[in-house]
């Protein structure tokens, strides 16, 4: 590699750094697209939904030819107990037209959105990790990989190297992680014939339907599992935060085992074969996690800047919408030849002024709450009231009806611990919610 | 699939680089760690205690950082593989 000096050196070839890659590449940037994976995509992995909007902004002609597996016609919500379900969902053909979301593996996505960079012009250099960012004073001004004269210089580095960020934190914009800022997911990838899968989840032609769970799956810890439909696969997994498994000492694999004995999913996802073990870090941090976006010679893009909405499942779609945002700020700042922070800047207010920032914003409470609650109470406790006062009602035993509902009531409240600490439950929620 | 975890690790392609990635700092800090937490919070069980230190099976690492974050006593150095080397996902 010689020391030769680009417009932008982008690391990490996963939605973002790919997204920002191919933006600059498009304006006629010379940009160095860097991945420590044998190919994009390689370390790569998420539960599974892609959303279109945000493909479209950045592909409007090319976004149909993405490698998908089945588009989003129903969102189901499970409250789970040991037994049993209150199922929440919606399901709706509009979803349709135009496609809302899909599912998708990111080793076949990665590859194929990096593939759309390559061919604007960005040049691919994989298979080769940044070790340290190069500075000169407060500005940061190349690359310093684990290749033979590895050094590579920029004008900006696209700082897209994910959840682990190692080179944004040794920019000192953030500290480490907090065990209760980041999830660990494991998921498994269970294969099953289509046809089979189309049964189960009702589905027609490419069809797909989205499971999340909470609940007793989670035992007792803060977390979510779910289950996701793929061509001829499952994609079954959960996640939970990184502090509750220390608490807890349940093993990840364990707990993973453990959701697939569930009755409701055990019939799901029976006589499938899995075929991929998977786990990665989700920064769950939110709002209050978000380091400053851009400095002298660089942005931050994706989860590596703790863009993810973990309410909604949305991250691949913030990580593409922040890469893009980058790349136009990196396209100005060369337009007017200044790098500094002062033009760089421009991203931190695009991100701003879209749904990204706002919807991190609303949530931004939410944290909080969940640092306040007794886990057990919110996953296990609510849940399993829940799921008893559906059983009661359903249930035909000579009883009233007055009756049953009056013993739910009473049961939620003793759950909550009284009257006063129910609402006062019921209104921390919605705060956090609703900020 | 028995649902163990050397099943589990099996389904996944790795190129093993011939050094650990995964440094423990200080044995004598595990030594007096009264939780161990990562001998459970890991996902694929890379560490175990031996009874005198902590032994790392970086081959079956999958990458994740959560011993990074989740050591209480910052104990693990925790750097990515060599380019090309580590975990390679086939569907992700």
């Amino acid at each position: 590699m010689a020391n030769e000096k680009f417009d932008a050196i982008v690391v990490g070839a996963g939605p973002a750094g790919s997204a920002a890659a191919y933006t600059m590449a498009k304006a006629g940037l010379s940009v160095v697209l860097l991945e420590r994976g044998e190919f994009p995509g390689a370390k790569n992995l998420f539960g599974g939904v892609l959303y279109r909007k945000q493909l479209e902004d950045i592909l409007p002609d090319k976004w149909q030819e993405a490698p998908f597996e089945r588009h989003i016609v129903e969102q189901r919500l499970w409250i789970l107990d040991s037994q049993s379900a209150v199922t929440f969902g919606h399901r709706n053909e509009a979803f349709k037209h135009p496609y809302n979301c899909f599912t998708g593996m990111r080793v076949k996505f990665d590859q194929w959105f990096a593939g759309k960079a390559e061919e604007a012009g960005a040049l691919p250099i994989y298979e080769t990790v940044a070790l340290e960012l190069i500075r000169e004073g407060d500005k940061v001004v190349g690359v310093r990989t684990d290749r033979e004269d590895g050094d590579l210089y920029a004008d900006v580095v696209v700082i897209a190297d994910g959840v682990n960020s190692l080179l944004g934190k040794s920019l000192g914009i953030h500290r480490e992680w907090s065990p209760d800022e980041v999830s660990l997911a494991v998921k498994e990838q269970i294969f099953l014939p289509k046809e089979k899968i189309m049964d189960r989840f009702n589905l027609e032609g490419d069809e797909g339907v989205t499971i999340e769970f909470i609940g007793e799956t989670s035992k007792g810890m803060i977390g979510m599992g779910f289950l996701y439909t793929n061509k001829e696969s499952l994609s079954l997994g959960i996640g939970v935060m990184v502090s509750e498994l220390k608490r807890t000492r349940i093993k990840p694999y364990e707990l993973l085992e453990s959701v697939k004995q569930h009755p409701v999913i055990r019939k799901l996802i029976q006589g499938g074969e899995t075929k991929e073990y998977a786990g990665h870090l989700i920064p769950e941090g939110g709002y209050h996690s978000i380091p400053p976006l851009s400095g002298n010679g660089w942005v931050i893009c994706g989860d590596a800047a703790q863009l993810v909405n973990f309410v909604h499942r949305e991250g691949t779609n913030l990580a593409m919408k922040s890469g893009q945002f980058a790349g136009e700020a990196i396209i100005e700042a060369k337009n007017r030849g200044d790098f500094s922070r002062a033009t760089l800047s421009l991203y931190d207010q695009k991100v701003k002024e879209s749904f990204v920032h706002k919807d991190l914003r609303k949530y931004r409470g939410l944290h909080g709450f969940l640092k306040e609650i007794d886990p057990k109470l919110a996953f296990t406790d609510l849940p399993r009231v829940l799921n008893e006062a559906a059983y009661e009602m359903l249930l035909v035993d000579g009883e009233t009806k007055a009756n049953k509902q009056r013993n739910a009531i009473k049961r939620m409240k003793e759950t909550l611990g009284g009257t006063f600490s129910a609402l006062k439950f019921g209104y921390k929620g919605w705060r956090a919610i609703n900020g | 699939m028995s649902g163990g975890i050397e099943d589990k690790l099996f389904t996944i392609r790795f190129k093993v680089d011939e050094n650990s990635h995964l440094i423990i700092k200080d044995q004598e800090v595990c030594k007096n760690c009264a939780t161990k937490e990562c001998n459970y919070f890991c996902p694929a069980d890379v560490y175990h205690w031996e009874g005198a230190y902590t032994s790392v099976a970086f081959e079956n690492c999958i990458e994740c950082g959560t011993c990074r974050i989740g050591c209480p006593t910052y104990n693990i150095e925790w750097v990515y593989p060599k380019g090309g080397h580590g975990i390679t996902y086939k569907f992700g």
